[in-house]
């Protein structure tokens, strides 16, 4: 199995590789293994400035990459200058299998470079290359295209890179990798910024044997089938994630309007199916995956100037993005909601932060908190146009306004007020379920800062009146499960697949022999490894607030109680104390 | 004479599972990565474009095979190549003369093509490949 590290410093332009055999036999891969990479390099977590020269950027895949199907995504560990905790994020693309064909487990990436650079790995060389030239350009796909054309690797290579959002350290900037995949939460492209580092690419043909030959086809065939064939993935197979957007919507669950709504009226207009009907224009998939959940908009664009001149914009869209800059922002237009999600990725933003900045703008804004002085545009719930616009002066903060919009919903509402429908948690801006305190306490106690950590929207779905602790309890049993899934690093969409019996199949013929019970245990380590390094970087259970608003709001299970709240983060805070 | 055809390739999400099935291929020697394989899927100047796959399209006269010094890459009945390894001595001509790059380099330096075996098209989930009958 692959256990090489490779560490780039950016500060003397150096790189060695160490084989971490010892990470890699005890927590697997991926977040397990990230996790103490980025605890060695962090000696003193607290105190290191996400945007500093000492913080420290991990990727780290895992054994399954490229082994099995779906094991298509990377895992990426920093301190996030959003939350100045832990930063988690995943990506498929194709970063992972060309992590793993370049011969690595992982790869650290520290230092600062003191001129704009982007770094080539090839294989056993890595490459710093004048960056200076492509440094200001904010168009995360325009960079993509000339690094691409420059560099060789065409099919096996994965182009990281950041636009407009990195650049000016927008702290939930995301990385962009081959145009449509992202390390979205958490702000990695203000960290790329920060070190000067507009790209990564990493490339290689490397390939290793199996333990066992004939057993490894075989498995690979079972699971091969398992996506194919069954229903597992069907669901994102056909509409992908925007097949959400109905069902949220009946259930009062789809974040409206800033939450002042839970239904959206139009709701169907931007629904997947709606999506897939008028706009989808292809599909495509990360590497060695065979869902292709990776939906692809044509948008027929007429020039302003002249009659039956076109260009076709291809925007690929997901539940998430729907939401956050959909129904979130009142946007119930297609035409609309596709080219604010354009612009947003032309920037390399996170989705959801900058959806739920601007719909805490709005309220703020018809709330008399902030006037045109600030916002220097009429924000509306549904006007499209001007929230482009306000999109192009969170990159740019033209003034101070924009300048704390960029650093997240909590850090501008400190400023202006209107924390009480600031819709963070954490720091972190919400996903879009708005299904009942399975969601809410998992935001709040998630390791992942995102809607996949505890299934608490799934468990919502499935409500059975559970109490305060049992609730915790119940997502931090998944949660640990799932630390197994992001060590692996398989796709959270085949969860279904990927089942404790399925990996420890998967392990043998790779010569790894493990039961369930070990992955579970594992699984727990990790968890609590990863909850150790988030308390040595401040995380505190008394820290976590929760907005107003989510108490205000109906939600499928009627309106949320505070001391049930309350009863679960106190339950919590003993565990986190025992940890 | 059978061989790996293309059935549809708008409808190729570039997936790479063509790729990977290749490197596998060999049930004595299956390989995890891409190093022996001979299918490349590729972004058309980017996934904005889509997706398309490149391999051996079997020349009746192979310009690959007629520059290999050591016959290591030797015509086949039916077009394409046989792909002789232990002859080979990774020079590199063969790469250079195929005009649409159908030979790619594995880890140890000799090349990867594709045989026209087929394997490939059984995990091709979309449809693009197909392994049939064609007249040559
Ligand atoms: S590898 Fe290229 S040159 Fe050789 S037979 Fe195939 S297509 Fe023709
Ligand atoms: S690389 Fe090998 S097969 Fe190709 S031309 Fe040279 S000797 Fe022949
Ligand atoms: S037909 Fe065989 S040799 Fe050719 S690409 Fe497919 S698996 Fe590889
Ligand atoms: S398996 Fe099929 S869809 Fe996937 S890259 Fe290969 S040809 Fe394209």
């Amino acid at each position: 199995m692959r256990s090489k590290v490779l560490t780039i410093d950016l500060s003397r332009y150096k790189y060695w590789v160490e084989d971490r055999k010892d990470l890699f036999e005890e927590y697997i891969g991926g977040v397990g293994v990230a996790v103490q990479l980025l605890k060695e390099e962090l000696e003193n977590a607290k105190g290191v400035d996400p945007l500093g020269e000492e913080n420290v950027i991990v990727f780290s895949t895992g054994p399954f990459t490229p082994a099995y199907p779906l094991a298509s995504k990377t895992v990426a560990l920093f301190k996030s200058p959003l939350t100045s905790n832990l930063g988690e994020s995943h990506a498929g693309g194709r970063s992972a299998a060309a992590i793993a064909n370049a011969g690595y487990g992982a790869i650290v990436i520290k230092g600062r470079s003191r001129k704009p650079v982007y770094v080539v790995v090839d294989e056993d060389k890595v490459h710093f290359r004048d960056g200076r030239v492509i440094w200001s350009i904010q168009d995360s796909i325009v960079t993509g295209r000339i690094i691409a054309e420059r560099e060789k690797g065409r099919g096996i290579r994965t182009v990281m890179r950041i636009g407009g959002g990195g650049l000016n350290l927008v702290r939930y900037a995301c990385v962009t990798t081959e145009t449509y995949r992202h390390f979205g939460r958490l702000g990695l492209g203000a960290v790329f910024g920060s070190k000067n580092l507009k790209a990564l690419v990493v490339m290689g043909r490397k390939s290793f044997k199996p333990k066992d030959k004939e057993n490894f086809r075989k498995v690979y065939d079972e699971i091969y089938d398992l996506a194919v064939k069954s229903d597992a993935m069907k669901k994102y197979h056909l509409l992908g994630t925007a097949v959400n957007v109905l069902p949220l919507n009946e259930f009062g669950g789809l974040p409206t309007k800033n939450l002042t709504e839970q239904r959206f009226d139009k709701a169907e207009e931007i629904s997947g199916e709606a999506l897939a009907e008028n706009n989808l224009g292809r599909r495509i998939a990360c590497a060695h995956c065979p869902v292709a959940c990776i939906h692809i908009a044509a948008l027929r664009e007429e020039y302003e100037t002249e009659k039956y001149f076109y260009k076709t914009l291809m925007i690929s869209y997901d539940y998430e993005l729907i939401y956050a800059l959909g129904s979130m922002l009142g946007v119930g237009s297609r035409e609309g909601l596709l080219k604010l999600i354009h612009r947003v990725e032309v920037y390399g933003l996170d989705a959801i932060s900058t959806g739920v900045c601007l719909a805490w703008a709005t309220e703020a804004y018809k709330r008399g908190l902030i006037s045109k002085n600030e916002t220097l545009l009429d924000l509306e719930f549904g006007n499209y146009e001007n929230y482009i616009k306000a999109v192009d002066y969170i990159v740019s903060q033209p003034n101070d306004f924009y300048k704390a919009l960029a650093k997240g919903v909590d850090e501008a509402s400190r400023i202006y007020g209107g924390r009480e429908f600031a819709m963070a948690f954490g720091r972190n801006e919400m996903p879009g379920y708005n299904t009942g305190y399975g969601a809410y306490i998992g935001y709040l106690i998630g390791l992942r800062h995102s809607h996949l950590d505890g299934a608490g929207y799934s468990i919502d779905q499935k409500w059975k009146d559970y109490s305060p602790k049992e609730l915790v309890d119940e997502l931090i049993r998944e949660e640990q499960w799932r630390q197994i899934l992001s060590s692996l690093v398989v796709c959270f969409f085949a969860r279904g697949i990927y089942k404790p019996e399925i990996v420890v199949k998967a392990f043998k013929p790779l010569g790894v022999e493990t039961d369930e019970n070990e992955l579970r245990e594992i699984g727990k380590k990790i968890y609590e490894e990863k909850l150790r390094l988030k308390k040595k970087m401040g995380f505190s259970v008394e820290d976590l607030q929760v907005p107003e608003r989510v108490f205000e709001a109906d939600t499928p299970q009627g309106k949320l109680s505070r001391d049930y709240v309350k009863e679960a983060l106190d339950y919590y805070k003993e565990i986190v104390s025992k940890i | 004479m059978k061989r790996l055809v293309i059935k549809d390739l708008e409808k190729c999400v570039g997936c790479g599972l063509c790729m990977y099935a290749c490197s596998r291929r060999n049930a004595r020697d299956p390989e995890i990565g891409v190093s022996k394989s001979g299918i490349l899927a590729v972004s058309l100047s980017g996934f904005e474009r889509g997706a398309t796959i490149i391999f051996c399209r079997a020349c009746s006269e192979p310009p690959c095979a007629q520059v290999c010094p050591t016959g290591a890459m030797t015509p086949r009945k039916g077009g394409g190549v046989f792909f002789k390894e232990d002859l080979c001595i990774a020079c590199g001509n063969c790469m250079e003369a195929c005009t649409i790059g159908a030979i790619f380099r594995q880890e140890n330096g000799k090349p990867a093509v594709c045989v026209h075996c087929g394997y490939c098209a059984n995990y091709c989930p979309h449809g693009v490949l197909a392994y049939e009958e064609v007249k040559s």
